[in-house]
């Protein structure tokens, strides 16, 4: 008999007799599918310890040259599928592109990343990267020391229910929440490990400033 | 309304005065309370320790003795909690064992758990009888102290009796009531973890004894003598000077009976 | 389990040297303080939490009772996602198909995301042996590696030491492991971090055999989900050619939905924080990645045998039970004796391995059964009531089962407890109050003797009729 058979049959055994269990109740929130605080979410990133600038949607070609510009960013990677436009305001950026894959020492030594993602949780102040466009593999957004992020209006749920309906399983997901952080020396929590030290979130509202 | 008074065994052999301050707050309150004579033990510390048959053999007195009264009044969170929340499982857990032989021999439910079933829900803490079988929270009780007041952690937990004890505390007259730090933490009684584990059990009673302490209160109130044996064992010990009194002493004094 | 801990005496007698270390109690005192406060304030914000709490322990009770359709469905989509599954009976197993995927790919070098399962199984020693070396990646293993010490906490293995110790570890042995710590350094957690950061980052960069374990496995689709703080786990997970996680089998979860549950449970219970800052997600071979799973029973099966005890398998780890524990704070992990210490520990430990040593025996008695525990719970795991039912379970002492027999006899009959009474009445001056004999002494050692009454209250109440006389 395979240990597989063995350790099967003695799950068998062992719920023999025992009272079936119903489906679970759910008695908690439910993804309502509404809009999300933006305030709230950039609130909650913030709390993380990030950087987060709320802008309209035409100047984020302004405020990632800024970000980028203040942290002496000139190497940075690119992954496929960014929005050209985001760009638009830094062409004299050197661009580290992933084609053909940057060797994790080359990702290792780059000033940052600038990457776009596949969610954001306004409740947990929670980035969703899925490998999608504008995020590349995981590497691309690991490595480097520096992530800048870009999180369009639309993209930010609220809350945690919601980002798990929204999201494909299938594809590998890093949900982000702050800057890489421990908590192992006294209980405490202190930023800045293995994964980026910074982060830095550009969050995109409709429209154009009106003020 | 048939009320018993299950005195437990503890307050029964060692501290008799916490039964017959419940008896005079009754009656002060126009409750007739009876005394069921077979009582002895609701079992707890046997079913703790890993007696679990003993503790059984308790259980099964304990709801004879209690089946035909309206309501019991127990001056031990601790007690009362094993009857509300362990007898249920004890009676669950016979079944559980071979749950298809059990069910045949008693047509799903055994006369145990069917007497747990009838009697537990009619046990109750003092202070729960009190504020939500008599609807008081003034028993008309004075007592011109500093007291402050551990919630032990089977009323607090088990039975959640909440801020029943108090809201009645805060209604006798004279009583100056002072919060205790790190209220919710276990005082390291645990029944027989309490000589099992005696060194650990010493470390969180000294630890409680230094917040009651740094209260300055005079007297150290509670619903649970045993736990009361155990910090004002301690406090005896260091000469802290600072008394142990159960819920119902305190509240059964009055300006009279100076 | 790891056989680090075997021949360690009964629970007592750990507790009580590791209550005589003062620094040991002020490091866990502080640590486990600070992150109470922290738990509370994030659950507190949160209006569903009992709901949630609830619906995680129906969602653990579905898997528990369901397990073989769960474990058949979460291989086949492993598998159509390009994973290979392994299952290992045994500790001695999982540790051989890990060596033997390792010794395939021709490495002899492996990073590890810290994991309790492959701590339980002595992973680290095994893979020696085979003359492979295991880096532990997280800092509190990082820490415990370096000091060849043990761990003793489920989330933070290091919580019994402080950041100068934490210091001088780093000082003495980070050589002997790899780089060095930089010479100047301090005790400030940001530089310790910073040092970690430093001694690790080639090692990541190079390895190419990541092993890890994993919060949740999830049936419906063969997802993989690993929650951590450093992103040393993302680095495990994503750089190394070949992936190899250990998984315990009641890891599962049904659905794909159930994490909407258990990511609002798990991070604001384990580090009180509204969301970890990593949590990875795959499913089976991932970005061309080689994967292998690896479920283990290693005693689980026999837990979940037990109608009672089985709820222990809902456990995910996040060690809100050791922080709230009055007993876990003053004596800290390595008292238990398993890489589960602490409430949990207590519940889980002699349940995996039986009872037949005396400090597994000693466990189920490590409470003081206040319950505390109980109400942190985010799957409600009733650990006193399981406390309870191991003590039915364990083995007695033959003195304490004649005085346990000889009370339950007296209290058995009204008219002996009675006698006893009385007897205990006539004889009261002779009781002494500081020095009782016999068991009675641990008592007396801290705590008086209370003064036996005259008479007891059902003497009273016959002499008096309920004090009408």
């Amino acid at each position: 008999m395979s240990s597989r058979d063995v350790i099967l049959a003695r799950v068998r055994a062992a719920v023999a007799g025992s009272a079936p269990v119903g489906e679970a109740a759910r008695a908690y929130r439910a993804p309502d599918g509404g809009a999300a605080d933006l305030e709230l979410f950039a609130e909650r990133v913030r709390d993380y310890r990030a950087v987060v600038h709320v802008v309209p949607d035409d100047e984020v070609p302004a405020a990632v040259a800024a970000a980028l510009a203040a942290r002496g960013a000139r190497r940075v990677v690119v992954p496929a599928g960014l929005p050209e436009e985001w760009l638009a305001a830094l062409p004299g950026l050197e661009r580290l592109v992933d084609d053909p894959p940057l060797a994790a020492s080359a990702l290792d030594a780059a000033d940052g990343v600038l990457s776009a993602c596949a969610a954001g949780v306004a409740e947990t102040g929670t980035i969703v990267l899925d490998a999608g466009p504008g995020q590349g593999r995981r590497a691309l957004t690991l490595l480097p020391d520096y992530h800048l992020c870009v999180v369009r209006a639309a993209q930010v749920v609220a809350s945690v229910p919601d980002a798990v309906a929204r999201l494909d399983p299938v594809r590998p997901l890093t949900w982000i929440s702050g800057p890489s952080a421990t908590s192992d020396i006294e209980l405490n929590r202190v930023e800045g490990v293995h994964g980026p030290r910074t982060l830095e979130v550009i969050v995109a509202e409709p429209g154009t400033r009106t003020s | 309304m048939r009320v018993a008074l299950f005195i437990t065994c503890v307050n029964d052999t060692l501290f008799p005065g916490t039964g017959k301050a419940v008896v005079t707050l009754l009656r002060r309150l126009g409750c007739e309370v009876e005394f069921p004579p077979a009582q002895t033990c609701c079992g707890q510390m046997h079913v703790n320790t890993g007696y679990r048959d003993e503790g059984v053999r308790l259980a099964r007195s304990f709801l004879d003795t209690f089946a035909a009264y309206d309501a019991v009044v127990v001056p031990s969170g601790s007690c009362a909690s094993m009857v509300r929340e362990q007898y249920p499982k004890l009676a669950a857990g016979m079944g559980a064992t071979r749950p298809e032989a059990f069910a045949a021999a008693h047509g799903g439910r055994s006369p145990f758990a069917r007497a747990v079933a009838e009697v537990t829900p009619k046990v109750y803490d003092l202070s729960e009888f009190l504020v939500d079988v008599l609807g008081v929270t003034d028993v008309g009780a004075y007592f011109p102290h500093r007291v402050t007041y551990h919630p032990t952690c089977h009323s607090l937990r088990g039975l959640k009796v909440g801020d029943r004890p108090l809201r009645l505390l805060s209604n006798v007259r004279g009583l100056e009531l002072v919060p205790l730090p790190g209220a919710e933490e276990c005082c390291g009684f645990g029944g027989t973890f309490a000589v099992k584990n005696a060194a650990v059990s010493s470390a969180m009673c000294a630890d409680k004894v230094g917040h009651v302490v740094a209260t300055g209160a005079e007297v150290l109130c509670a619903t649970d003598n045993s736990c009361l044996m155990h910090v004002g064992g301690a406090l005896g010990r260091q000469r802290a000077g600072v008394r142990v009194m159960h819920l119902a002493e305190i509240l059964a004094a009055t300006e009279a009976g100076r | 389990m790891s056989g680090t801990f075997l021949g360690m005496p009964a629970f007592p007698r750990n507790a009580e040297k590791a209550l005589a270390d003062s620094q040991l109690r002020f490091n866990l005192r502080k640590a486990t303080h600070t992150i109470r406060g922290r738990r509370a304030s994030v659950v507190e914000e949160l209006p569903d939490w009992q709901g949630l709490r609830a619906a995680g322990k129906a969602i653990k009770d579905d898997t528990l009772r369901n397990l073989e359709r769960h474990l058949l469905q979460a291989e086949r989509m492993v598998t159509e996602a390009g994973g290979h599954v392994h299952w290992a009976a045994d500790a001695e197993e999982a540790n051989r198909i890990v060596a033997d995927l390792v010794r395939a790919t021709g490495q002899t070098e492996v990073v590890k995301v810290k994991s309790m399962a492959t701590q339980e199984i002595g992973l680290n020693e095994a893979l020696a042996a085979e003359g492979v070396t295991a880096y532990e990646t997280d800092l509190a293993e990082l820490i415990v590696q370096l000091g060849d010490d043990w761990p003793s906490h489920i989330l933070v293995p290091a919580i019994h030491r402080n950041r100068s110790e934490i210091r001088e570890i780093f000082l003495d042995h980070m050589g002997e492991w790899g780089r060095p710590a930089p010479a100047n350094l301090t005790d400030e957690p940001k530089t310790l971090a910073e040092a970690a950061r430093l001694h690790l980052r080639e090692r990541f960069l190079s390895t190419k055999v990541g092993v890890s374990g994993a919060n949740f496995l999830i049936a419906e689709t063969g997802t993989l989900v690993v929650l951590e703080s450093e992103g040393n786990g993302r680095m495990c997970l994503t750089l190394p050619e070949t992936l190899i996680s250990v998984v315990g089998i009641e890891k599962i979860l049904p659905t794909w939905r159930d994490l909407e549950v258990f990511l609002q449970l798990l991070p604001r219970s384990s580090t009180g924080e509204r969301m970890n800052p990593y949590t990875s997600m795959w499913t089976g071979a991932a970005e061309g990645q080689e994967f292998h799973l690896v479920l283990l029973d290693n005693g689980r099966t026999d837990v979940l045998a037990d109608e009672v005890g089985r709820q222990a398998l809902r456990c995910i780890r996040c060690s809100a039970c050791l922080n709230v524990c009055p007993v876990y704070e003053r004596v800290g992990g390595h008292a238990y004796g398993s890489v589960y210490p602490g409430p949990i520990g207590a519940i889980l430990t002699p349940q995996l391995r039986g009872m037949g040593s005396e400090l597994d025996a000693s466990l189920p008695y490590a409470s003081s059964l206040c319950g505390a525990c109980y109400d942190v719970c985010p799957v409600a795991i009733d650990i006193p009531e399981v406390l309870v039912h191991l003590r039915a379970k364990a083995p007695h002492r033959p003195a304490e089962r004649l005085g346990l027999k000889a009370a339950s006899w007296v209290l058995d009959r009204p008219a002996r407890l009675r006698r006893v009474q009385r007897l205990a009445s006539r004889f009261r001056g002779l009781v002494p109050k500081r020095s009782l004999p016999g068991p009675g002494a641990a008592w007396t050692q801290t705590r008086d003797v209370p003064s036996v009454p005259e008479e007891s209250f059902r003497d009273w109440w016959d002499r008096t009729e309920g004090g009408a006389r």
